[in-house]
């Protein structure tokens, strides 16, 4: 690797093969000391204002999401998103629209026909079936898309934390803005249409409302977050907090705050990490997410085992 | 057949005199079948109603429409002098056999809690509303502790017993102080023990707050010394009486269109037989 391949350019940096330190070592001409701050340059701080927002709102939808068990739902929205992004580099607009707009429809169409709810995960096998093809046409449309149009399909797949315009911050933080405000507003129906549909319905919840407005939401934080983390490792922010959280706390308020700040934890160690090594950012929020979780659950299955050799031991004794 | 009006308890003190569910000619057909037909109904404050009959009879469905979930086809019915309606505050209700699945990693207590706001939209205001968030934390564990169910309150609700769920839900129901309790086979995952302990304190807490009761039922045992009035459904009709004029062969050979026998063991339990349903078994500690 030379040093004019290594530029500063984050877009660029990310899919090269040297450390996004080196690059911007390579392009900055005052550099004086050996260790150099992340926040220095604007990339950085667009992707750790981009992450966080995106780690907030990924956080917060994905313990609803998990205790609706829709994980499947955000998934499909995530394979349905890629033929949106793909889609619509053929007219020129920005992936992040066609992954929105690609998203409302399948959040309509997993509503209508009633894929969405507990009772049928038996559709799964139909379900993956749509969706596998709605990635093979974004694959026909990465190559009908005019040149000057082209998407990345490394940035659609894995992401690109490292080259958020200051467009896309903006939006992704009217988004998160949005977001929140709604569920503020309807935090309590939606946990008790989550956990009790029936008793909630008979109550005058609107269960089946509430239903479609989260999977509308849930498409916004999929088509925001897919510029971090790319439609395949999505899970690391929507399900992997969410879930570690909840083996923590069985309290909904402290376990969507545990699931927040896991998110951005996760994101900003990734951040960092990726900043002083070659590899992608990506790969190390995905990494620190299962790794947390795979440690809490280990930790979990132990406490529970040793609580049964104690009860044991006394009743023996 | 003529509702009996048995209204016992103590139903004083709530202004309101006229019944708390009256039933008029109700009819409910669905997927193009006439579930039942010419049904009244009048249930009174402080009245413990057992809703019984083979599977398939319509007794969830009779729930369902005075929750105003289903729409009637003929007839119809008044819950505290208005119009059946979704979402009717004034009804607590636990639907028939749920049990949460082991992954709902909530508390028990945030699901009684649900019963008192979980209808509300918007979030309470962490510092301004502190009194009223202690007085509802205070009425969920009253509730909870009134069920006996403190114990395991704090835990996920989907790693409890089918019966720990159901007395939580059943505290769920009660959290709001409801004046009907609409309750569709609570007892059904208990065992007997706990479905007279459950019974009783159900028949104890409509006492105490002139609530009235539909509780649907199965294995009426456990609740025959506190109900006032049974509703028995089947072949499309329903009966109602006391259960010693209701659960007689003749009755319910005139219901189910064919003879059926009661039999009055030597222990005081009746037995149902030969109708086409299932075998039932009452035990009538009344006689
Ligand atoms: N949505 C529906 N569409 C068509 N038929 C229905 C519907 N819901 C219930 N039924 C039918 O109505 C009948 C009465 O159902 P219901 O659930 O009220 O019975 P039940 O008396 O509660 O039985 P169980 O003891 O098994 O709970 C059944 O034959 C059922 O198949
Ligand atoms: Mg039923």
């Amino acid at each position: 690797m030379t040093a004019i391949d290594c530029c500063a350019d984050g877009a660029q940096c990310a899919s090269g093969s040297c450390s996004i330190l080196q690059c911007a070592q390579n392009c900055s001409a005052q550099i004086q000391s050996h260790f150099i701050s992340p926040f220095g340059y604007h990339f950085m701080q667009n992707a750790f204002l981009a992450g966080t927002l995106v780690a907030i709102m990924a956080g917060v939808l994905g313990y609803f999401m998990v205790l609706r068990s829709q994980s499947f739902a955000g998934h499909s929205l995530a394979n349905v998103g890629f033929a949106g992004a793909t889609g619509a580099s053929l007219f020129g607009a920005p992936p992040i629209l066609g992954l929105f707009a690609a998203g409302v429809a399948a959040a309509c169409g997993i509503h209508y026909l009633g894929l969405g709810t507990r009772q049928t995960r038996q559709n799964d096998i139909a379900v993956g079936a749509i969706f596998t093809a709605a990635i093979a046409l974004g694959f026909l449309f990465i190559r009908l898309a005019p040149k000057e149009f082209t998407v990345n399909i490394y940035d659609v797949l894995f992401g690109n934390v490292l080259g958020i315009s200051d467009a896309n911050v903006l939006i992704t933080a009217i988004s998160a803005a949005v977001l929140l405000s709604l569920l503020v507003v309807s935090a309590r129906p939606l946990l008790f249409a989550s956990v009790d549909p029936d008793v909630a319905a008979a109550r005058g919840v609107p269960v089946r409302a509430l239903g479609l407005g989260f999977l509308i939401l849930l498409a916004l934080t999929v088509a925001v977050a897919v510029q971090v983390v790319g439609v395949l490792l999505i899970f690391s922010l929507l399900v992997t907090p969410a879930a570690t959280a909840r083996y923590l706390t069985p309290h909904p308020a402290l376990a969507v705050g545990m699931a927040v700040l896991l998110a951005i934890l996760f994101t900003w160690c990734g951040l960092a990490v990726g900043f002083y090594t070659p590899y992608p950012v990506g790969f190390f929020i995905t990494s620190f997410a299962f790794g947390t979780y795979l440690l809490v659950r280990g930790a979990k299955l132990l406490m529970a085992r040793s609580q049964r050799t104690r009860l044991a031991n006394s009743v023996l004794a | 057949m003529k509702p009996v009006n048995s209204a016992a308890g103590g139903a004083t003190g709530n202004g309101e005199t006229g019944p708390v569910v009256q039933v008029a000619g109700a009819a409910v057909r669905l997927g193009g079948r006439t579930i039942w037909e010419h049904v009244d109904l009048e249930v009174w404050p402080g009245e413990f109603i057992a809703i019984l009959g083979p599977n398939g009879s319509g007794k969830s469905t009779l729930i369902k429409a005075i929750l105003g979930l289903l729409p009637l086809q003929a007839g119809s019915i008044s819950v505290l002098g208005q119009p059946a309606r979704r979402g009717h505050p004034e009804i607590g209700y636990v639907p028939q056999r749920r049990h949460f699945e082991a992954d709902v990693r909530v508390r028990g207590r945030d699901v009684v809690r649900l019963g008192l706001d979980g209808v509300r939209w918007g979030l309470p205001l962490p510092f301004v509303q502190r009194g009223r968030a202690r007085s509802f934390e205070k009425q969920v564990q009253d509730v909870i502790e009134s069920v006996g169910a403190a114990a395991y309150a704090d835990r996920p609700i989907g790693e409890l017993s089918g019966g720990e769920q159901q007395r939580l839900l059943i505290a769920q129901a009660l959290v709001t102080h409801p004046r009907l309790l609409a309750l569709d086979e609570p007892l059904d995952s208990l065992d007997i023990q706990n479905q007279q302990a459950v019974a009783g304190l159900i028949r104890g807490i409509a006492r105490d707050t002139g609530a009235a009761v539909l509780l649907v039922a199965h294995d009426v045992n456990p609740i025959l010394s506190a109900l006032d009035r049974v509703v028995y459904m089947a072949g499309g009709r329903v009966a109602v009486g006391t259960p010693e004029e209701v659960v007689t062969s003749e009755t319910l050979s005139k219901l189910y269109g064919s003879p059926v026998e009661v039999l009055h063991a030597s222990d005081g339990s009746v037995v149902v037989v030969g109708h086409p349903g299932e075998e039932e078994v009452f035990h009538h500690d009344r006689h």
